[in-house]
């Protein structure tokens, strides 16, 4: 996914100096020259206000979940309108796409799939240097000399040649539109060897209220007259309610109302408990009607390993060189594998909720979401709001990895809100609701074949993947303009690094009734998982050394070899381990990032039970923003990895058989194994980092066990029982 | 009725005695750096000190408390300057953060009682408290710097 930024859309973009609490609004483009009553309401319509105060105030786009954005984006903008960090105040921004949408997602507000940074890179950097020519003109001519004449530094506007300054805050207070917008070009933008905040270790903002308590996650919205809500939903995904028997439940003290919903039946009242109490207190008879009623998971994989066989059947072709089946059929040896990987869930730390209240026509929300464009069609669509009649707050996530991309929270809190006029309701749902309603990751089979030629050189990699199709319900539009390609889903198989003289990724999709969804990497969780421990068995066919025959691959690709070879010097590489350990290496290219990783590993061979000792990995992503927050990506990732070794989420009869953290652990503290990044910083423009940790952990530790071993391991989590002995 | 401390303020609950201490917390008094996460004692998220005790809110009964002496992240320091949170801050621990009242809680239960904790002792204490970020070798060094200037 390569679009580039609409650099014309920036002229038309607001910029705004404002004076304390009432603004003087300067404007571009379509607004050029207007200006705001100092009476009229406030409407943020640009990315920065300078007060009189000489405090900057700068928008954060995409919503905070951990990856650090609320610091790193606003920090784009004052590196380009020379900022003094201390000096700069940062602001969630409201629901306006038009001003801060992602380009990446085709101009809509959405933070995933590691594009946060890759589409506001350069968009919020012209936006700072639109910003600091307009105090740069505002100077000159309160000063009457050419603008050419004036420089800035942190957070003021100089004239060398009279040895003149104007703080931003003085030039606020007088400054006023240009005749015209100032003109630039991208090619005016710093160079990374410019960078003045850029590429250095910045605290994040909201780390100390994360600290001392204060920081405000959607859970914790409270607000005067606020309710409290509770959902019911049908234990089978795609079920509704036949009959409804609340008696019970409208007994519960402090119950104040009962919402039916076309797919469940909320409850509305005073206090959380009590609406816990009466929805554990209502008989809902559900429809049997489902398509997921079939969906058990041990059922599913020997359809889909079928299917994976079934040649003939190419599915969507979703990319292609040269030609795989005849390169393989004239291959003089052939190596195939199938790989099986089974739902997992997201398990957010905050549990999922939202907040909304309904005023006549007008909702408003308060939501921890990673969509504040979800949100919106929740309103409009399911809900049937007017669009200029919703209003969106996003709060601090306790989490995303994807759930929170979903608008499935928004939908049902619009049902209650609906039902108590007036009155905000905050809605929760338990982590049983958050694993039984999951939206998981899908259950994937992939078959991989690969051709040799009589050298042992790789002719020919065959790439198939079944499961059920993630953006055909989640991304229509996306789903529809590709031509069926699913996206999330081949994630990590398609635009190979390694250079295949002929590939085919076909993709088989399937509808089995289960609203799969993104979860932290998606298809990089399961594709690298497959590629990278099949490339082994693959060298090994053909008689290389695996990382000679990567590296071979990566011939075209010296990023690629970088980082390979930077993190086998981290691990030491040819130096032999204690009896018992071994070393597994894999590599990953995907979000226009390169990460390798190498785990040093152990078997216990009583149990199977694998230990991992410790993990080494290096990253190329190119210019790092915050090159401390990069590593800590890459370790939060590896850990979600490291976890996901053994996360399982099983169906039977379209039911989640997992409810809670005791029937689906997660990784803890004692299980952590040390964990050491290396960041190549390169002046490339900046890959994607929140995801980039994952892809290469399992092949990495299930390269690791079959020098131990001697086993492959296919299936995710790990069956360690093979490994006993 | 129902009368304790909390941060060293006498106050009192007119929930239904069964209601979870977490929910008292949180919704009647206001106080939400103490997190819901799971509901089972599973998580830790919900930690706070009962008489310096760390104790799992989601799962006491307020009528539990009665009398007690309760601690929550608000009240662990006046200025949110414990040793604790400034190493916290200083190692940059949090990442959506959502889990780290309950961790420090736990860590300061542990630096109570153990003043200069080894890895091993810090990694058997810490492992009921869940961070689905991974944060898990900044809380250890956050904690071994804290134990360290203390």
């Amino acid at each position: 996914m390569k679009p580039g930024i609409a650099f014309r859309s920036l002229s038309r973009r607001a910029f705004l100096v404002s004076s304390g609490a009432a603004a003087v609004g300067i404007a571009f483009g379509s607004f050029s020259g207007r200006s705001f009553a100092q009476v009229e309401p406030f409407s943020p319509n640009g990315w920065v206000r300078v007060g009189t105060d000489n405090i900057v105030t700068v928008y954060a786009p995409a919503c905070e979940m951990g990856q650090g954005v609320m610091t790193a984006m606003p920090l784009l903008i004052a590196e380009e309108m020379d900022l003094d960090w201390g000096r700069v105040r940062i602001e969630q921004a409201p629901y306006i796409p038009k001003v801060f949408g992602n380009p990446l997602f085709g101009g809509n507000m959405l933070a995933g799939a590691s594009r946060t940074t890759r589409g506001y890179y350069e968009l919020m950097r012209l936006a700072g240097m639109q910003a600091r020519q307009v105090m740069i003109q505002s100077a000159a001519q309160k000063w009457e000399v050419a603008a050419t004449e004036l420089s800035t530094e942190p957070h003021a506007v100089v004239h060398k040649g009279s040895g003149r300054k104007l703080s931003y805050g003085e030039i606020a207070e007088f400054a006023t539109v240009p005749a015209s917008p100032p003109q630039f070009t991208r090619e005016q933008l710093k160079r990374p060897s410019e960078f003045r905040l850029i590429g250095r270790d910045i605290a994040r903002i909201e780390v100390p209220d994360k600290v001392s308590g204060a920081a405000r996650y959607g859970i914790d919205v409270r607000m005067l007259g606020m309710l409290y809500g509770a959902v019911l939903r049908a234990p089978v995904n795609g079920e509704a309610p036949l009959s409804v028997d609340d008696g019970e439940a409208r007994k519960v003290e402090g119950v104040r109302q009962i919402v039916r919903m076309p797919y469940g039946v909320g409850v509305v009242a005073d206090t959380y408990p009590a609406a816990l109490k009466a929805k554990k207190a209502l008989k809902v008879e559900w429809t049997q009607r489902s398509k997921a009623r079939a969906y058990t998971s041990e059922k599913l994989i020997p359809e889909y390993l079928q299917r994976a066989r079934n040649l003939p059947d190419r599915g969507v072709l979703y990319e292609a060189h040269g030609d795989a089946r005849e390169a393989m059929a004239k291959a003089a040896k052939r190596v195939t594998a199938e790989y099986t990987s089974l739902n997992v869930t997201h398990a957010c730390m905050e549990p999922i909720n939202c907040t909304a209240r309904v005023d006549g026509e007008r909702i408003e929300f308060w939501a921890p979401t990673q969509s504040p464009f979800g949100v919106f069609l929740a309103a409009v669509k399911a809900h049937g709001f007017r669009p200029e009649n919703v209003k969106i707050n996003v709060t601090l996530l306790g989490g995303g990895f994807g759930r929170r991309a979903e608008n499935d929270y928004a939908v049902d809190v619009g049902f209650l809100a609906k039902a108590v006029p007036g009155y905000p309701v905050k809605m929760i749902w338990t982590r049983e609701d958050d694993i039984q309603f999951t939206k998981p990751r899908p259950l994937i089979v992939q078959r991989l074949e690969a051709g040799l030629d009589e050298q042992g050189n790789l002719v020919s990699f065959h790439h198939r993947i079944v499961g059920e199709s993630i953006y055909r319900r989640f991304a229509p539009p996306a789903f529809q303009a590709s031509g069926g390609k699913d996206l999330p889903l081949c994630e990590g198989a398609y635009e190979p690094t390694y250079d295949y003289p002929n590939f085919a990724l076909e993709q088989l999709l399937e509808e089995r009734g289960v609203d799969v969804a993104v979860w932290r990497s998606v298809g990089g969780g399961y594709t690298k998982f497959a590629i990278e421990t099949f490339i082994e068995e693959v060298a090994a066919a053909a008689g290389k050394d695996p990382v000679d025959f990567r590296m071979r691959l990566l011939a075209k690709d010296p990023r690629g070899q970088a980082v390979m070879r930077e993190v086998m010097a981290m691990a030491d590489w040819s130096r032999p381990r204690p009896a018992g350990r071994a070393l597994g290496i894999a590599y990953s290219d995907i979000w226009e990032t390169y990460c390798a990783m190498v785990a040093e590993v152990s078997v216990e061979r009583k149990t199977g039970m694998i230990s991992v000792h410790e993990i080494w990995s290096a990253v190329d992503t190119g210019v790092a923003l915050q090159p401390k927050n990069v590593e800590r990506q890459i370790e939060s990732a590896v850990v979600f990895g490291l976890s996901g070794l053994k996360e399982k989420l099983l169906y039977k009869d379209g039911v989640p058989q997992q409810s809670n953290f005791h029937d689906y652990p997660v990784l803890r503290m004692n299980e952590v194994p040390k964990i050491t990044v290396k960041v190549i910083v390169t002046d490339n423009k900046p890959g994607g980092i929140g995801e980039v940790g994952l892809p290469p952990v399992a092949p990495a530790v299930a390269n690791a066990v079959f020098k131990l071993t001697g086993k492959r391991l296919r299936e995710l989590p790990f069956d360690q029982s093979l490994l006993k002995a | 009725m129902i009368t304790f401390a909390i941060n060293g303020r006498e106050m009192l609950s007119d929930q239904p005695s069964d209601t979870a201490l977490l929910w008292v917390i949180r919704d009647e008094l206001g106080l939400t750096g103490t997190k819901f996460g799971c509901g089972i004692a599973q998580c830790g998220a919900c930690t706070v000190h009962v008489n310096g005790v760390p104790t799992r809110s989601c799962i006491t009964p307020v009528s539990a408390v009665q009398g007690k002496k309760i601690t929550t992240i608000e009240g662990l320091s006046p200025e949110g300057d414990h040793p604790l949170q400034k190493a916290w801050i200083a190692e940059q621990v949090p990442q959506c953060g959502y889990c780290q009242s309950g961790q420090i809680m736990a860590a300061a239960a542990l630096l109570a009682k153990t003043k200069n904790p080894t890895r091993e002792q810090i990694v058997q204490h810490m492992s009921g408290n869940l961070c689905r970020c991974g944060t898990y070798n900044q809380i250890v060094a956050a904690i071994q710097r804290a134990a360290s200037q203390a």
